[in-house]
């Protein structure tokens, strides 16, 4: 585990998202209204719409194209043959943590 | 000679009664209709929802002028029967005799007034009729009531006085409230509720006396002391049936007027239904066994045999929030069983109470979704031995049903009541539908089921569609989504009508099922709150697609679009090279004149959109909301600027026009045009709102539509004058704005609501114009203003990534 710092948990609005630059394209970092914090590929396994500019709620996020929702634990799309890749984070005192082993993993894979 | 038939009372009972004479034998009877009250029959039970103002009085009629001429009822409104001479078959009246060969009494029940000290000051009222409902209702926020009585009644009338801002204190003697319907489990969480709603709750406490100033109610004394000042102090303790005419006439009495099992008073010509009746030692204070008794009365004049049974009853509470469901007989006992259920933190609470392997009893209070199958368990008397274990969990765990609502509705049996008030059976209701009832509205119509106090709405509905399959859709009662059980329309009605000022308010109080709503309820929400409430809420931008969070839209490469307003489709040299130049400064790809009289700067990439902004800003140029739920364009044409036929000022209009209206956020998206004659080159006819100029003035035309759907307009009103159109179309996009259901367009909208209902509202009634228009103004007060500026100067970061992990491996 390699844990980034990617800025504090108010940098992204409650029930909101914003996209993070990785060398492997855009990874979108949610915030629920419970202040719990996920992250997962920005881009629709559909069309490639921008998960980060998505409605967040729940624990899950609408695709702003046409409508598919994953659930941002699993990653899974809701009634769709899909899927995102979720990465680990964490929130310790305010700040978001992301693993970098993980972002540079899934290079490889 | 045609019998005459004599009623005494137009109350829930003898309506029912006189429906089922007139629907078997139209011309069997004469029928003179007497009533107390100064009108015919409505549903009493109804009383309630119009003092929350979740109905209207209009709306709780049953039966109105044109039933009672179409079956020849002769009405005596507001007058009182006096007398009966049962020898000479003749009653008695305030304004003259009426003789009978049948007499039916329909007296129901009077409210129990306890003679406190002080009961009879001005401003001690009871609850059961519109007179007290309009008393309770011409209350507001600055006044204080309280409510003796902690039963179904004074909860009903506290929680409707409360949501009209009310300041309610509810005084019950006893330790719970609804004792008689409920446990104490389920009681505290009802009182829980209420205090949530603001309601303060005092139990085991006694009244004293009624203290009063000048002939009017001032306050209540406890007897520990407290005084509780009030305006208004209602009574609902109860009910005592309405017994002293026919005492008075020598029918044989007890508590109520005693009748045998074809409703037949001591007298064989003169029968009783309803509250004022007593059978077989019981009197009655719910509607469904009055109906039964109404069916029955009905056969027994028609010379039909019948009989009336008593049977278990269920209470609900109609209070939007507090959902509570009670039947049968829940006391402790020997050889009695409880299985509770409890979910502290959803507030739900179920308890059943078996005897013999029987269910005998259920109160649940939080969670009665199931509460029609446990009543039918509890009325079928079935042996419940083999799924003791799951039973509280309900028919989702009996292996006959399954999780969803439509098999377990599918898996009730065929004698399983859907409809309490009418007793109205699963079998009923599908044979009606098998029969050629395909609706909601064909049901309630020939069966009666959930036309009474509609709890039973969905169930009836669900049954449509097991017994339909796709052949049935539910477009008029279908929820918002999955998150809730209300439509659109009930929504707007109880945001309204509870002013639930906040989203939580609404997830909380409209018992919504998902945390904070979906993609699909959560913008329209945020809309209704925002229309209704534009000072006291704020609009959430998190609870808005894309475009409307981000002021432009978005494009299946996720780049997005730039629309400056160009005002009634003008522009000019600094505009149009501000443009040019903002196109090559961001790279933007394509550069297109729109539909919309326009230029749309596509392909700008995210992160750029608070700086394009800004450059377009300094050039004079704002937004063009190409995005937003809200007003899009006014198309013009040039008018008699320029041209030799034009007749009025098309283009200053619609840039007036657009001026007043850009900013507003509406259910959909509003379009506009002016033409300045019927040659019509600014396609007016075909807008949201359309106005063609002609000599005499301005046709305005509304609800035409262009997209996936084409329609003309249709005229809304022809006026002389400029200021007389902008205030019309102000008028029609506010109203449009506080009734519509979001994404309804106006067209679709207008369909529904009908253009006569439009044009009383802004066209005939001047002052509802000018309160639509002031409420419009008072709106615009805070969004008529450009977003760009605003996120340009105090939001660009937030466009920006939160990290960008390239830098920083290559630092
Ligand atoms: C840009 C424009 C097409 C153009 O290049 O001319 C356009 C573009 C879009 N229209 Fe339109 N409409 C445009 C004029 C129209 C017109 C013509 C007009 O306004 O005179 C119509 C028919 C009139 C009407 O409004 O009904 C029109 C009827 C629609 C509809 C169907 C609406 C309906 O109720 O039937 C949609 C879908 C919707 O809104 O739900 C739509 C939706 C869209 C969206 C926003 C689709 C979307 O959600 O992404 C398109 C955005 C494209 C993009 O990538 O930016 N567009 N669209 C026009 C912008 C006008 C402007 O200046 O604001
Ligand atoms: C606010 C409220 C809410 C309720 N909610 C529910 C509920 O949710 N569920 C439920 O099952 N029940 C409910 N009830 C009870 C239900 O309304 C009554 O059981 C029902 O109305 C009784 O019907 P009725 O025909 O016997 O009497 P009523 O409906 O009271 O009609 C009797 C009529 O007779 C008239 N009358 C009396 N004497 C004379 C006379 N001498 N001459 C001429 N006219 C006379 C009276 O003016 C009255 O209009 C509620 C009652 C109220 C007040
Ligand atoms: S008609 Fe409108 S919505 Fe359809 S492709 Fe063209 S711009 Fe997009
Ligand atoms: S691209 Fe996400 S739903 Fe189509």
């Amino acid at each position: 585990m390699n844990w980034i710092d990617i800025g504090h948990i108010n940098d992204i609005p409650l029930r909101g998202a914003r996209k993070l630059k990785t060398a492997l394209g855009c990874v979108a970092v949610f915030r629920t209204d419970a202040d719990e914090v996920f992250a997962a590929t920005d881009s629709c396994p559909h069309k490639g719409g921008p998960l980060s500019e998505g409605i967040v709620h729940g624990q899950s996020v609408t695709c702003p194209l046409h409508n598919w929702v994953f659930d941002l634990n699993t990653g899974q799309a809701q009634g769709e043959d899909g899927s995102i890749t979720t990465f680990p984070v964490r929130v310790e005192n305010g700040r978001i943590l992301i693993d970098g082993a993980q972002l540079a993993g899934r290079s490889a894979a | 000679m045609t019998k005459r038939l004599v009623i005494i009372g137009a109350g829930m009972a003898s309506g029912r009664m006189i429906e089922q004479l007139v629907e078997t034998d139209a011309d069997a009877y004469d029928i003179t209709l007497f009533n107390a009250e100064p009108r015919g029959n409505y549903n009493r039970i109804m009383l309630s929802p119009v003092l929350s103002g979740e109905k209207t009085y209009e709306e709780i009629v049953t039966h109105d002028d044109a039933f009672y001429a179409e079956h020849k009822v002769t009405c005596r409104f507001g007058e009182k029967v006096l007398r009966i001479d049962r020898e000479m078959k003749v009653v008695e009246a305030e304004n003259g005799h009426v003789p009978y060969d049948k007499l039916v009494f329909a007296t129901g029940s009077n409210p129990f007034m306890i003679p406190l000290p002080g009961h009879d000051l001005e401003g001690v009222i009871a609850y059961r009729d519109l007179e007290d409902t309009e008393r309770m209702m011409a209350l507001g926020d600055a006044h204080r009531v309280v409510v003796i009585g902690g039963g179904l009644l004074g909860l009903e009338a506290a929680a409707g006085m409360a949501a009209r801002g009310v300041d309610v204190t509810v005084v019950h003697i006893m330790g719970h409230l609804m004792e008689r319907q409920l446990d104490e489990a389920a009681g505290y969480l009802l009182k829980k509720s209420l205090q949530a709603k603001d309601i303060t709750v005092l139990t085991s406490a006694n009244s004293k006396e009624i203290l009063g100033e000048n002939g009017h109610v001032r306050a209540l004394r406890l007897d520990d002391g407290t005084e509780l000042p009030c305006d208004l102090l209602v009574m609902a303790v109860g009910i005592r049936p309405s017994v002293a005419l026919g005492q008075d006439s020598g029918l044989a009495v007890g508590r109520g007027i005693h009748v045998d099992d074809q409703m037949i008073t001591s007298d064989a010509n003169v029968l009783a239904v309803g509250e004022c009746v007593e059978h077989d030692g019981a009197v009655f204070g719910l509607v469904a066994p009055l109906y039964d008794q109404a069916k029955v009365a009905a056969q027994t004049l028609l010379g039909q045999s019948a009989a009336f049974k008593q049977k278990t009853l269920s209470t609900k509470l109609k209070v939007t929030g507090c959902d509570l469901f009670s039947a049968g007989d829940f006391a402790d006992g020997e050889g009695r069983e409880d299985i509770v259920f409890r979910d502290p933190s959803r507030g739900v609470y179920k308890r059943l109470v078996i005897e013999n392997d029987r269910l005998i009893g259920a109160v649940m209070y939080g969670d009665t979704a199931d509460s029609n199958w446990f009543f039918g368990l509890i009325q079928s008397g079935d042996d419940i031995s083999e799924m003791r274990e799951t039973l509280i969990f309900g028919p989702a765990y009996q292996g006959e049903g399954a999780a969803d609502p439509l098999s377990a509705v599918a898996a009730l049996p065929p004698e399983a009541e859907i409809c309490g008030c009418n007793g109205i059976c699963k079998s009923t209701i599908t044979t009606a539908i098998e029969g050629g009832a395909t609706d909601l509205g064909a049901v309630k119509a020939q069966t009666k089921a959930s036309a009474s106090c509609g709890t039973c709405t969905g169930l009836v509905e669900q049954l449509l569609q097991v017994t339909l399959g796709d052949d049935f859709q539910m477009p008029s009662a279908q929820p918002i989504c999955g998150c809730c059980d209300l439509t659109h329309e009930d929504v707007r009605r109880l945001i309204k009508s509870q002013e639930l000022k906040s989203q939580e308010a609404v997830w909380q109080e409209l018992g919504w099922k998902t945390r904070n709503g979906c993609h699909v309820c959560r913008p329209a929400v945020n809309f209704y709150l925002l229309a209704d409430w534009p000072l006291e809420y704020q609009d959430d931008p998190q609870s808005r697609f894309v475009n409307e969070r981000k002021h432009a839209n978005i494009q299946k490469d996720g780049t997005f679009s730039v629309v400056p307003r160009m005002w009634g489709g003008i522009t000019n040299p600094t505009e149009l090279r501000a443009i040019a130049d903002a196109a090559e400064k961001y790279d933007v790809p394509t550069v297109k004149v729109t539909g919309g009289q326009r230029i749309d700067l596509l392909g700008v990439k995210g992160e750029d959109l608070p700086f394009i902004w800004a450059d377009l800003n300094k050039a004079g140029l704002v937004s063009g909301h190409a995005y937003s739920k809200g007003l899009r364009t006014v198309k013009t044409c040039v008018g008699t600027d320029h041209c030799r036929f034009g007749t009025q000022d098309s283009t200053g209009l619609g840039i007036k026009l657009e001026e007043v209206l850009w900013g507003s956020w509406t259910p959909h998206k509003v379009k506009l045009a002016v033409s300045g004659c019927p040659r019509n080159c600014a396609e007016a006819t075909c807008k949201d709102v359309g106005i063609v100029c002609v000599d005499s003035g301005y046709q305005v035309g509304v609800a035409g539509a262009a997209g996936m759907d084409v329609k003309e307009t249709e005229r809304l009103a022809d006026v002389p004058t400029e200021q007389e159109a902008i205030d019309l179309t102000v008028a029609f996009i506010q109203l449009y704005r506080e009734n519509a259901k979001y994404l309804d367009r106006p067209y679709k909208w207008v369909a529904k609501v009908g253009l006569e209902w439009v044009k009383e509202r802004v066209v005939a009634d001047l002052e509802e114009r000018a309160r639509l228009i002031a409420a419009f103004e008072l709106s615009q007060s805070i969004y008529r203003k450009d977003p760009w500026a605003e996120h340009a100067a105090t939001k660009a970061e937030s466009y920006q990534p939160l990290a960008d992990l390239n830098l920083e491996a290559a630092e």
